[in-house]
């Protein structure tokens, strides 16, 4: 009878770990069924279009009579918002980061922090009829020859939507520095200041980085707010002025028209798909690798 | 150096202590303590854990004043001013007061940046200058010639003993007149403690020296009069000598015999 009872429980520990382990396959399946779908499409593009026009023609219009299929405009629309976004968020994300960990008392930190977050929340397309219908207007003050769709309101507006990604994940890898390196600043007469950007934002660098490259991240798959806001033309320019499109936008612009599946135009978005993909990829790869340096510095 | 003359002439006196009082909140850490400490001298202060030794010392650089609930009456003088009094800058006063601590605490950086940190921070710009306290720094804590090869080299690829060192210098760079000292040998290995107690013996000739230890025989082997704190009294303080051999109070003789703490 144990013996049964015994081989029960047995039978019972080996579906849960199957079930559990399932789940795990699902993730790494989708993972690996995106990668192949995305490898087949690829190749089925480059078989009409070279690699090398690819990369180096200047102008991307697979939808007009003149085709080109030059995915630089794409990228440069992609770096010069995610750029903007950035030049915004990390002084600022920073800023708040060092407030928070080294001068702020902890009950209007305790506050302030899920306030900070409710900007992550926001859906990503009221950012961008905010972009559109608020920021653009105002900077049209600044910049009269604006056009109303440009790369600066939308990677403004990026920029603010990252600031919680930088600002939360500093916070937390300022506050993981010993205390012990806090009192020796002090110790040696630094003030809160001198504390903050001479010691602790060095020994919290690896977290930064990280955060700074999440948000990066983040801000090169972004899509609603550039579809709205940045005009869908793809311009190679770094200009931020006038309209432009991103690798995003792009995808969706193709995916919502009337272009006929398996055609090369439709192929076209596979390819932009897969450019996206390495820039991601490389960037995950540099977190890791920052990642476990951190990780060797505390050991 | 018995003291002979009833009058007090504070001038031969590197610090003073008088009726301090702290509280955390409700708890009253230190009651009624005074203490005057010679320049040039070794100091140490002992007792059980909590019994107010390492808040004393840090009252001396005011590492207290970011404690919540910290309050404190009394009055501390180095060189007859008043540390506490409203027009002092603690950046200046931690200039005069270096610190210490129990475990050896090297920024993330060069032995080279660490040591000269105290003086870059108050926009020392000049490499010459940077260079000969550096030099000189580590020479008195004595790491130089351990380390003279490979400044550039990271602070935290040293052992924890030239850690320590290294922290010494790091406070000696910034030339402060009194060191305080945080139980500096309690994480290290009994040889680095001998260098750290070898060099406290040389540090002395230049500097007042207060240190918190949990050694009984360190206090006995480095210091010149010892402090025992017991719950927040400061019970007795007298030559090192006397306390180890002639203590008045008999909690003094319990503690330094083992029987509590």
């Amino acid at each position: 009878m144990t013996l049964f009872y015994f081989e029960g429980l047995k039978i019972k520990e080996k579906i849960i770990e199957s079930l559990l382990a399932l789940c795990g396959g699902i993730t790494v399946l989708t993972t690996l069924g995106i990668l192949i779908v995305l490898l087949i499409e690829s190749v089925l593009f480059f078989r009409e279009v070279s690699v090398v026009e690819f990369v180096t023609d200047t102008q991307w219009t697979p939808l007009f009579a003149d085709k080109h299929f030059g995915i630089l405009p794409l990228v440069t629309g992609t770096l010069l918002t995610s750029l903007i976004a950035i030049i915004v968020a990390l002084p600022i994300g920073l800023s708040i980061a060092v407030y928070l960990n080294e001068y702020a008392h902890p009950k209007f930190r305790l506050t302030i922090k899920p306030v900070l977050e409710i900007l992550a929340a926001i859906p990503t397309v009221v950012y961008g009829f905010f972009a559109l219908t608020v920021v653009t207007p105002a900077l049209q003050n600044i910049f009269p020859s604006m056009s109303g769709f440009n790369a600066l309101s939308p990677g403004l507006v990026m920029g603010i939507m990252i600031i919680p990604l930088i600002s939360s994940l500093s916070e937390d890898a300022l506050y993981a520095v010993p205390k012990s390196l806090r009192e020796a600043s002090y110790g040696l007469g630094s003030s809160r200041f001198q504390t903050s950007f001479k010691v602790l934002v060095p020994a919290a660098s690896s977290g930064i980085i990280v955060s700074v490259i999440l948000a990066i991240s983040r801000a090169f798959g972004e899509t609603m707010i550039v579809a709205i806001a940045a005009g869908q033309e793809p311009n190679l320019t770094f200009n931020p002025l006038v309209p432009i499109e991103t690798i995003t936008t792009y995808i969706v612009q193709v995916s919502m028209g009337d272009v006929a599946q398996g055609s090369l135009e439709f192929r076209t978005i596979f390819a932009a798909g897969m450019t996206l993909f390495i820039f991601t990829f490389i960037l995950n790869t540099i977190t890791a690798r920052v990642k476990k340096r951190y990780y060797h510095k505390y050991e | 150096m018995a003291e002979k003359s009833e009058v007090v002439n504070f001038m031969d006196y590197k610090l003073t202590a008088d009726k301090v009082n702290v509280w955390y909140g409700n708890f009253h850490a230190l009651k009624d303590i005074s203490m005057r400490i010679r320049p040039n001298t070794v100091t140490a202060l002992i007792g059980p854990s909590g019994c107010g030794k390492s808040t004393f010392l840090r009252l001396l650089n005011r590492m207290n004043d970011y404690i919540e609930g910290f309050r404190m009456e009394g009055h501390i003088l180095i060189d007859e001013k008043n540390i506490y009094a409203k027009r002092v800058r603690v950046e200046e006063l931690r200039k005069e007061v270096g610190m210490v601590f129990q475990k050896p605490n090297p920024f993330p950086k060069s032995i080279y940046d660490n040591v000269v940190y105290g003086l870059t921070i108050r926009n020392v710009r000049d490499k010459k200058t940077l260079d000969e306290a550096c030099e000189n720094s580590l020479k008195q804590a004595a790491l130089w010639d351990e380390v003279k090869d490979d400044l550039k080299k990271s602070a935290l690829a040293l052992s924890g003993g030239q850690q320590q060192r290294l922290c010494i210098a790091r406070t000696l760079a910034v030339k402060p007149t009194i060191i305080l000292m945080d139980e500096p040998a309690s994480a290290l290995d009994p040889i680095s403690t001998a260098k750290i107690e070898e060099l406290i013996n040389e540090l002395k000739k230049y500097y007042t020296i207060i240190i918190v230890t949990h050694n009984m025989q360190q206090a006995g082997r480095i210091s010149d009069r010892t402090a025992f704190f017991y719950l927040g009294l400061l019970i007795e303080y007298d030559t090192t000598a006397n306390i180890f051999t002639n203590p008045k109070e008999e909690k003094t003789q319990s503690y330094i015999t083992g029987r509590f703490g």
